[in-house]
């Protein structure tokens, strides 16, 4: 004869771990039907308003290999590290393009250009602006060649210029262009002039 | 009373029966004891450890289930030590740093701060023991310096000792697999059917980044890295009889075929003291063929006048050229294409990867340096573009030079002019047969690290199709350009320290 205290807790078990496990399809049903969370394109400023400057931006070109001088008319601030993150991310606008010369990976962007004195820039781009960029030495050689020079020829006494990646140093942009050094401004300028 | 005299009277004989059998069982199980005491010391753990100052081997205990070590023992090799014992606990000196344990303590203090131990402290004998797996915590504290330790193999590397190796196979008949070392050694060879075995028990040698690393050829198919109780083991196996030679002091053991001619003169064929399973070039009676092993003769100074790399390799697949195409495996393609076409001309090459293993930058830097190759030359492949762009390095800000000692970083700066006089070279030739070609500078590691001249090429196809990459017209075209222009300038590298 089973008595009659165990034949309840028999029964309280089995009707908790029916109403748990009710409770846990219900759980996963809602988790289903819950939409994906998109990625987040919020801006993060405002757009700079004001006066534009004419400014000459040193833009990629894959067919061919080159860098080439374009001029472009953009609004930019008087500080001098946001004139630098203004200049860079116009570029990026232009990267980003539909009909870009040179295609960067959805989602690429400049977080911050920091100015250290004496002579010292560093680029902060997003995890995405690397891993989605295209491997090779060219193609990478002419992104950071872009960006450095671009950078040095609007700023001026810039030295040497460090590219992190979400604020951390990585070996290489995707494989083949080292990031783990600074690069000499002048050296890249003399690059940019080859790849003219 | 009959059943009482009986038993006495047979009482003797069984007594004396009982102590016989008490005394066999005695010596059997004595002798059992013994046979598992020596059994046990022939299999005692050890661990080995490498150092700048000393190599050398500690005994390893058990206890409480973990494997120890004796902290005093394991320092005294590496500098002044001296260690005490006192109602306050066991207290270390190394040098000028000080360390107190107390016994079943788990934490250590160390010039005042706190060292997880991982395990309780032991003092046995005034010894004091620590678990092996706490040295890379604790050692750092004591030393100043990084300690890596293999747990599984018993073995420890004190700073950056590491040596490493590239196994690469020239020619197919006869196939002749070459090893290179960072710095010199000299394993034990052993054979067995089907393979040649080299145990390292005193070199702080380290795995390449695949264990196993495939050649592709039938009479060498293989080599296979492994370490175990403190020593490491390179199995190569062959389906041909073989031997090893050394040279290069040391730093080069080639594998080629028992009977192969060209070896010499850098082989001594002469059976090792340390080859129990060699006798020459015997032949173990098995179906499979047997390999046979030479010791190392005197130094001889042999040096590739070039040296090849392939570029990616092993997780790092490079540039996704199609979706059925590599970038790794083209370069080793191409590799193999440059090697043939450069050794045709009578140029001595060695190409650093010869496989799918994955070697770092800086090992491929290490590994072109240490050979003192008149010309390094990295070999990438891309979609993007046409024909080929030959790369000097693009040297990064600054230098840390300090009188003879060169900065890692800008190592190649005094190179820089003779790489450019080979870039130059290749491209007129490039051009003299009328491929499309660029020379540029690149931020392109290890080119900035190669101590001699360094170029790199990177080939993309002619026109907009990837798979040209993988044509063999194609790629000798590039490769017997590269060769050309490489044995053009040959005196002018040659003339380079």
């Amino acid at each position: 004869m089973i008595p009659r205290h165990f034949v309840i807790a028999i029964a309280v078990l089995l009707g908790a771990v029916l109403a748990l496990s009710f409770y846990v399809w219900h759980m996963r049903t809602v988790a289903v039907s819950a939409p994906i969370a998109s990625p987040d394109t919020r801006p993060l400023a405002p757009p700079v308003a004001g006066p534009t400057e004419r400014v000459t931006l040193f833009v990629a070109h894959d067919n061919d290999g080159t860098l080439r001088a374009e001029s472009a008319q953009i609004p930019l601030s008087s500080g001098r590290q946001q004139r630098a993150e203004e200049l860079l991310r116009a570029l990026l606008s232009l990267y980003l393009d539909k009909s870009s010369p040179h295609v960067l990976g959805p989602g690429s962007e400049i977080r911050s250009v920091f100015l250290v004195d004496p002579g010292v820039a560093i680029i902060d781009l997003n995890s995405a602006f690397a891993d989605t960029h295209r491997s090779g030495v060219l193609v990478e050689e002419l992104t950071v060649a872009s960006l450095i020079h671009t950078i040095s020829a609007n700023t001026p006494d810039i030295l040497k210029v460090k590219i992190l990646v979400d604020g951390k140093e990585r070996d290489t942009l995707a494989g083949h262009a080292d990031l783990s050094s600074f690069y000499d401004v002048t050296a890249v300028n003399q690059l940019a002039t080859q790849l003219q | 009373m009959l059943w009482n005299s009986r038993s006495r009277r047979a009482g003797t004989p069984l007594r004396v029966g009982k102590t016989i059998s008490l005394a066999v069982g005695l010596i059997v199980i004595g002798a059992i004891f013994l046979a598992g005491a020596l059994v046990g010391a022939a299999t005692d753990k050890h661990l080995s450890v490498y150092s700048v100052a000393a190599n050398y081997s500690l005994p390893v205990v058990q206890r409480d289930g973990r494997d120890y070590v004796g902290l005093l023992e394991l320092l005294e090799p590496l500098g002044k030590v001296s260690a005490r014992s006192d109602n306050r606990g066991w207290r270390l000196r190394y040098n000028n740093v000080e360390g107190d344990f107390q016994t079943g303590k788990t934490h250590a203090r160390v010039q005042g701060r706190d060292a997880d131990l991982g395990g309780k402290f032991i003092e046995e004998n005034n010894r004091g023991l620590v678990p092996v797996t706490s040295l890379t915590s604790l050692l750092p504290r004591f030393l100043g310096g990084p300690a890596t330790l293999h747990e599984e193999s018993g073995r420890l590397f004190i700073g950056s000792v590491a040596t490493h190796f590239t196994a690469s196979l020239t020619g197919n008949n006869p196939p002749r697999l070459v090893f290179h070392f960072t710095a010199p050694v000299n394993p034990s060879i052993a054979t067995e059917p089907g393979a040649l075995r080299m145990t390292f028990s005193r070199e702080p040698l380290v795995a390449p980044a695949s264990p196993t690393l495939t050649f592709g050829n039938k009479s060498i198919p293989s080599a296979i890295y492994s370490e175990g109780n403190g020593k490491a083991v390179l199995t190569v196996n062959a389906t041909i009889p073989v031997i090893a030679s050394f040279s290069s002091d040391g730093r080069t053991v080639a594998i080629s075929p028992a009977s192969a001619p060209g070896t010499a003169p850098e082989t001594a064929h002469v059976p090792s003291s340390t080859t129990p399973a060699s006798g020459g070039a015997a032949v173990p009676a098995q179906p499979a063929p047997a390999v046979s092993a030479a010791a190392p003769p005197p130094p001889a100074t042999r040096r590739y006048f070039a040296v090849v790399d392939a570029s990616h390799g092993g997780d790092d697949h490079g540039e996704t050229l199609s979706n059925t195409l590599l970038e790794k495996d083209v370069t080793v393609a191409l590799a193999r294409s440059l090697r043939q076409e450069l050794e045709s001309r009578g140029i001595p090459t060695l190409v650093l990867r010869d496989s799918d293993a994955n070697l770092s930058l800086d090992q491929r830097a290490v590994f072109a340096n240490a050979d003192r190759a008149a010309i390094y030359i990295a070999l990438h492949a891309a979609s993007v573009g046409h024909g080929v762009r030959v790369y000097t390095a693009l040297l990064p800000y600054g230098s840390d030079d300090r009188g003879i000692f060169l900065s890692w970083s800008t190592a190649q700066r005094t190179s820089l002019p003779l790489s450019q006089s080979a870039a130059n070279a290749v491209v007129s030739e490039m051009q003299r047969r009328q491929i499309p070609v660029r020379t540029l500078t690149a931020p392109l590691r290890p080119l900035n690290n190669i101590t001699g001249p360094a170029i790199a090429v990177e080939v993309a196809p002619q026109g907009s199709d990837s798979s040209q990459l993988t044509a063999p017209d194609y790629q000798q075209l590039v490769t017997s350009a590269v060769a050309t222009a490489i044995a053009a300038t040959r005196d002018q590298l040659g003339a380079a320290p």
